[in-house]
């Protein structure tokens, strides 16, 4: 329950600090968020009693850090509702599970004058692994345009589906719009052409309740890192039958049965995908994260953070000038936008030196910002620690910068 | 002036802003001052690519001394573009290859040149002295 704001944020040490003499405000949770003490000590705790590899030692400290992540591995399942835990496959991040999924998809189903749809508002990383797949297979890589308020265009992508799509790749949240895509009704349009559909929701995770067998969606990637748990760990979810289709990613320890020299023969799911000594520190530490998440409740979260949006967008929008890029009817959690006659990056500059973290830049969405023609956006984006009063501090802060820079 | 002679001038300019609004304010009144390149110029060749914010440079030699023009489109990176051209123009090719610009880090301005910043300013001091070098070492 999300009732007393202070104490939750007691469960985040680093928000307790200043920056350049002024208490922090973050509003980069988009970038990646904060972690909670419980997620902190499971790494400490790691290292301190546990560290040992994992899927290989018969002593016991081998069989707890197996133990460890097994149960992380159980908790993601539980958290997206996946039929299967051997559906859950360990990762780097988002970024490594898409070229994971690129890559090994690629090799078993994308052919010659095949197409793979991505749309435009897709991060960098739901784009080029996509493009040197198509680049290497002679394939087309096809785009759902968008619309100015920032949505995906959904008559163009009805037309897109042809018999020679192979797979759809796109967001569930916009990271630069804060757009939530129709994704069940995307899935259900591909399904009905027998097209499999893959879902970044590495800005989705930590905001809305997902369930992957209700959704029916074949392949979802996700980050640790930006649903309170560490960097370097993420997560591929894929079907079963699907993943069983697929050829091994890398090649080494732990994906393998037996290896001859004249022919290795693979591991079963999820290890088949899993090469050498994982993240194991972070893994059980995303588990920690998931537990902080479910005490507190994703339907919690959900309307905690909605309402906070709702209340930021309503102060921005009576500042002079500014102008929010994205005002699509379902958003969730950012706010990108714009001080007419002002550059991102001066806004940026002087909000920073107010102690207020913002993301300027292109947010790694480039052809995004082609579509508006800006150079970029100033991005905040929110999370259930943040207040209205760190919002109206923003409001404030952008006031500054403006009476400065104008 | 020499250029450590200029920068010394410099941070004994900047001792004097009390805070950060001051020396923030400064900067942009820097920034907002007339164009500091010419628009024709301001074209891919010229152009440094930051990730926030762009730069353009135009080097030129003049009587053995290089001369800088540079320009960006975000006021405080201009502002801070034209502090660099201040230190680094109208010098020997040699004095501009051997400088060793601490100004920046001595005047509280050390984050605008972290490769993290992205903001085209770190490339163009690079650009500026292998600009130099390369005038050095073809003589």
């Amino acid at each position: 329950m999300i009732n007393d704001i202070n104490k939750i944020r007691e469960d985040f040490p680093i928000l307790n600090q200043k920056v350049n003499n002024r208490p922090l405000i973050y509003l980069d949770n988009g970038a990646t968020t904060q972690k909670p003490q419980s997620v902190i000590n499971e790494i400490t705790d790691y290292y301190t009693k546990i560290n040992s590899n994992v899927h290989r030692g018969v002593h016991h400290l081998s069989q707890v850090a197996t133990d460890a992540v097994e149960a992380t591995r159980k908790k993601v399942q539980s958290f997206i509702h996946a039929k299967h835990e051997h559906e859950i496959i360990f990762t780097k991040g988002t970024t490594d599970s898409i070229n994971l999924l690129a890559h090994s998809f690629g090799k078993a189903f994308v052919n010659r004058e095949d197409e793979v749809i991505i749309s435009q508002m897709e991060h960098h990383s739901n784009i080029v692994p996509w493009q040197l797949l198509c680049e290497e297979k002679g394939a087309t890589l096809k785009v759902i345009p968008m619309t100015s308020s920032g949505e995906l265009d959904m008559e163009a992508y009805a037309k897109l589906l042809t018999d020679k799509t192979k797979i759809v790749s796109v967001t569930y949240v916009s990271n630069a719009l804060g757009t939530i895509n129709p994704v069940k009704k995307m899935i259900d349009s591909a399904h009905a052409k027998d097209i499999p559909v893959f879902l970044d929701v590495a800005q989705a995770i930590q905001h809305i309740p997902i369930d992957v067998q209700e959704l029916d969606v074949d392949f979802l990637a996700f980050s640790g890192h930006k649903m309170y748990g560490p960097t370097g760990i993420g997560v591929l979810y894929g079907k079963e039958t699907l993943l069983n289709k697929m050829p091994p990613y890398q090649g080494g320890g732990d994906m393998i049965k037996e290896v001859k020299l004249e022919k290795s023969t693979f591991n079963d799911l999820p290890f088949k995908f899993e090469a050498g000594t994982p993240h194991i520190a972070g893994e059980a530490a995303l588990g920690a994260a998931i537990d902080y998440l479910e005490a507190l409740g994703l339907k919690e979260i959900q309307l905690y953070e909605d309402d906070l949006l709702a209340y930021a967008n309503k102060s921005l929008k009576e500042i002079k000038g500014l102008k929010i890029y994205g005002t699509a009817a379902e958003k969730s959690s950012a706010i990108s936008f714009l001080i007419e006659g002002l550059h991102p990056y001066d806004v940026g500059v002087i909000l920073d030196k107010l102690g207020i973290a913002v993301r300027t830049g292109h947010h790694c969405a480039q052809p995004i910002m082609d579509y508006y023609e800006i150079p970029g956006t100033i991005r905040a984006t929110f999370s259930f620690y943040n207040t209205k009063e760190e919002v109206d501090a923003l409001v404030e802060g952008i006031n500054r910068a403006v009476a400065m820079l104008k | 002036m020499t250029i450590n002679e200029i920068q010394d001038e410099l941070i004994e300019e900047f001792a004097f802003f009390e805070d950060w609004m001051e020396k923030y304010e400064y900067i942009i009144q820097l920034g907002k001052e007339l164009p500091l390149i010419d628009d024709k110029y301001k074209t891919e060749e010229y152009r440094i690519k930051g990730c926030q914010s762009q730069v353009w440079l135009r080097p030129d030699v003049e009587e053995g001394l290089v001369h800088f023009k540079a320009d960006s489109d975000a006021l405080i990176t201009k502002g801070l573009v034209s502090l660099m051209v201040k230190v680094l123009t109208n010098h020997s090719p040699k004095e501009i290859a051997e400088s060793e610009l601490y100004f920046i880090d001595k005047i509280g301005l050390k984050e605008h040149l972290s490769p993290t910043r992205a903001n085209g300013l770190l490339s163009m001091v690079k650009q500026m002295k292998l600009y130099a070098m390369a005038l050095e070492a073809r003589g």
